[in-house]
């Protein structure tokens, strides 16, 4: 019966401290930027003093086992936790050095500029065309009904979709598959032209046909948007990202180039995590 | 033993066979080890139980239904054919006559004291039978009951299926539940049904249908005045559908903006009270709402129209409607916000994540995706309001005028089959029959609105998902 017993001793990294973060959080000229960053759920606190900045046109991975705070950390920066009554949020968050939980900050335009791919595909019960549209009207972007056509249009062909939809720009969103509808929620988020892309696990719900298909598009995105992707999969990491972020039970423990963090780990409980000893 | 002793043995004898049953299944089964764990034995212990009693007792429960339906006219027949043959060959009428006569001797215990000496014989021969019977029936239902118990009881062995068979039984129960209500609606339909036919033999279809005037005061004798009776329902129609609308106008706005405060800004701990504050209104009787609708709503309207200088008659559609659809906010308000509540989360954060404030969130995602919900809730305010019929019975009037101005009193249908129902009635005049008409017309546009509403939920249905 013994051995069957989990070996609890050997679970060692509950022991291991963090003390700061290890790696290079910090780059030249950040798009995106956080310092002391400090989130709390009631009186719960998830995330412990993060720095980290995001540089602009890169791909930053955030890897971690659940519940170590990346999603909430990437919530953070467009301020989509704000719709979370009990979720404070201290430090300070800069985007192009704006501080953007400053009292002048509007979080509406804020998440025009920060844009979201979440986890499960959500199309909204619209058809294809109303889908990406969405956006642009309520920021007025197009002034009449061919400047939309035209931001759909483009959108849809930025996120690989418009080939497949063209015929069927007024069929429901909902009617897609898993992969489409992603790539969906990807060409409605670039139409209101934002500048960052936060993807909170995108491909997790989908197969891995259509997670190639996103990936491929990532790369492409990446000319023209700064990305911060949270992901489980470090494969996945290691393909898309240039540098990679490893969280730790609300803390942020390495930063490093994506290389450097899945071939020789600086901390130890990065070197745990992607050698599959945990996580 | 009377029926309630049967039935308090009979349960009795239930509750002993649950357990007889289960005693016995774990007697035949192959025990195991020592935890007292039972093998091969095909359902668990209780349903065996439960077999054992359902053998004791629905047999013996047919048995007793039947025998109670049928007994009294068995016993009163067999008591008429035991008087003499000059006393049979009397009219029917006056038979059931003598044997009420009989059964109140009967049942007075005092036979004795009956002058007439048929009546004393029929009595004492009907108390006779009657005895016979009750005996009969308590011996044969124990007993047909304890048959039940012994055969379940015999039937018990390991591979016997007793969960199929318990379930079986427990799904015609519930069917039989269900085609109760079907069947208690198919009858109310077809008794409205029938008599209209009967109303339509006296009054063409087309008056009822397209005429403009309502005065249901028939001639009671043939030589009466002034009173012909003119039954055209379009007066009431109106009246109904000015009134459902105002109070639609009143409720649909007001029960809609206030679900969407109370499930999307409002707090937890607001919501939590205001919610069913909200819902008390649902649960104020309507003769309450009758009254303040009279006493309060009505003399302010007309104050008040008499102040700007309008004639507003002290009965008024206005006021009946404004009650109305303060009555009925809580249908559209408490729907919506179940509904609006179970928009996914997502949605509202792929919106918000877009930078889209709340408002252009509620109002270009959340409800569009409601919407089927909004209109089911609306269409259920609809068909209380067209039913309503206290509040108008006080407030709006009796007068079957036809008008679509809201300042002057009107009746409705659900009013009219009232006043026309109350009171002494024979049920053969046109004046009584017409009631039926008209509920079947109130019958046939609920059914059309409720049709109409699965259109477009069904509709909006296709296109959201």
């Amino acid at each position: 019966m013994t051995e069957l017993k989990p070996d609890i001793e050997k679970r060692s990294e509950f022991d291991i401290e963090i003390n700061g973060t290890v790696g290079k959080p910090f780059v030249d000229n950040p798009k995106m930027s956080s310092r002391n960053c400090d989130v709390f759920y009631g009186d719960k606190q998830a995330i412990f003093d993060v720095n980290l900045d995001i540089a602009n046109n890169e791909i930053i991975a955030m890897i971690g086992p659940s519940g170590c705070g990346k999603s909430t950390y990437l919530r953070v920066l467009n301020r989509m936790n704000d719709t979370i009554p009990i979720c404070k949020v201290t430090g300070e968050h800069t985007l192009d050095g704006e501080d953007i939980y400053g009292k002048k900050q509007d979080p509406v335009l804020l998440r025009a500029r920060v844009g979201m791919v979440f986890q499960k595909p959500n199309p909204f019960p619209k058809s294809i065309y109303d889908n990406v549209a969405y956006g642009a009207r309520l920021h007025g972007l197009a002034s009449n009904r061919s400047e939309l056509d035209d931001v759909v249009e483009s959108s849809l062909i930025k996120a690989g979709l418009f080939k497949e939809v063209k015929d069927d720009l007024n069929k429901p969103g909902t009617g897609l598959s898993g992969g489409q509808q992603q790539r969906l929620c990807i060409a409605r988020a670039i139409a209101v032209d934002p500048e960052v892309i936060l993807m909170d696990e995108p491909t997790s719900a989908l197969d891995p046909i259509a997670t190639a298909l996103i990936e491929e598009l990532m790369d492409e995105l990446k000319e023209n948007y700064t990305i911060a992707i949270v992901t489980h999969s470090m494969q996945q990491a290691a393909r898309v990202s240039q540098r990679t972020a490893y969280f730790h039970l609300g803390k942020l423990v390495e930063v490093n180039e994506t290389d450097k963090v899945f071939t020789n780990p600086e901390h130890q409980l990065t070197e745990n995590y992607i050698t599959g000893r945990f996580g | 033993m009377s029926v309630q002793t049967i039935l308090i043995t009979l349960f009795a004898l239930l509750i002993f066979s649950f357990f007889i049953g289960r005693k016995r299944s774990i007697a035949v089964s192959t025990p195991v080890g020592k935890t007292g764990g039972r093998r091969n034995l095909h359902s668990r212990p209780h349903y065996y139980g439960y077999m054992v009693a359902i053998w004791a007792g629905i047999p013996a429960l047919l048995i007793l239904a039947l025998w109670t339906s049928f007994n009294s006219s068995i016993i009163s027949s067999l008591t008429v054919s035991g008087l003499s043959d000059s006393l049979q060959s009397q009219s029917k009428d006056a038979i059931g006559l003598m044997m009420n006569e009989v059964k109140n001797l009967a049942e007075s215990g005092n036979i004795a004291a009956e002058s007439d000496p048929v009546l004393r014989n029929a009595a004492s021969h009907y108390q006779r039978l009657q005895g016979i019977s009750t005996l009969a029936k308590t011996v044969i239902v124990l007993v047909v009951s304890l048959l039940g118990m012994l055969i379940g009881w015999r039937l018990i062995s390991p591979k016997m299926r007793a969960r199929n068979k318990v379930e079986t039984v427990v799904r015609w129960a519930m069917i039989l539940c269900s085609s109760i209500a079907i069947l208690a609606t198919v009858g109310i339909v077809f008794s409205v049904l029938f008599e209209s036919v009967h109303f339509f033999k006296a009054v063409p279809p087309s008056d009822f249908l397209f005429g403009t005037t309502w005065s249901p005061q028939t001639a009671l004798r043939e030589d009466q005045v002034g009173s012909s009776g003119s039954f055209g329902a379009i007066p009431l129609f109106v009246g109904t559908l000015l009134i459902s609308a105002i109070a639609l106008i009143i409720a649909v706005p007001l029960g809609l903006m206030s679900a969407i405060y109370l499930s999307e800004y409002a707090g937890k701990r607001f919501r939590s009270v205001a919610k069913p504050v909200l819902e008390i209104l649902a649960g104020i009787p309507t003769v309450v709402y009758g009254f303040f609708a009279a006493l309060t709503v009505a003399p302010f309207i007309r104050h008040w129209g008499e102040a700007i200088g309008l004639s507003v008659a002290s009965e008024s559609a206005l006021a009946a409607g404004l009650v109305m659809g303060i009555m009925i906010i809580p249908f559209v308000s408490s729907l919506s916000d179940d509904v609006l509540s179970a928009v996914p989360q997502s949605m509202r954060d792929a919106s918000y994540g877009m930078g889209a404030t709340k408002s252009e969130t509620i109002r270009q995602v959340i409800i569009p995706a409601a919407l089927p919900g909004i209109v089911g809730g609306v269409l259920l305010a609809a068909s209380r309001a067209i039913g309503e019929t206290m509040i108008v019975v006080m407030a709006a009037g009796l007068s079957a005028k036809l008008t679509i101005n809201p300042l002057e009193a009107v009746t409705t249908v659900t009013v009219q089959i009232v006043t026309i129902l109350t009171g002494d009635q024979e049920f053969d005049s046109p004046k009584t029959l017409a009631a039926f008409a008209l509920a079947l017309g109130l019958f046939v546009i609920t059914l059309l609105l409720n049709y109409v509403a699965l259109h477009i939920i069904r509709k909006y249905r296709e296109q959201y998902e």
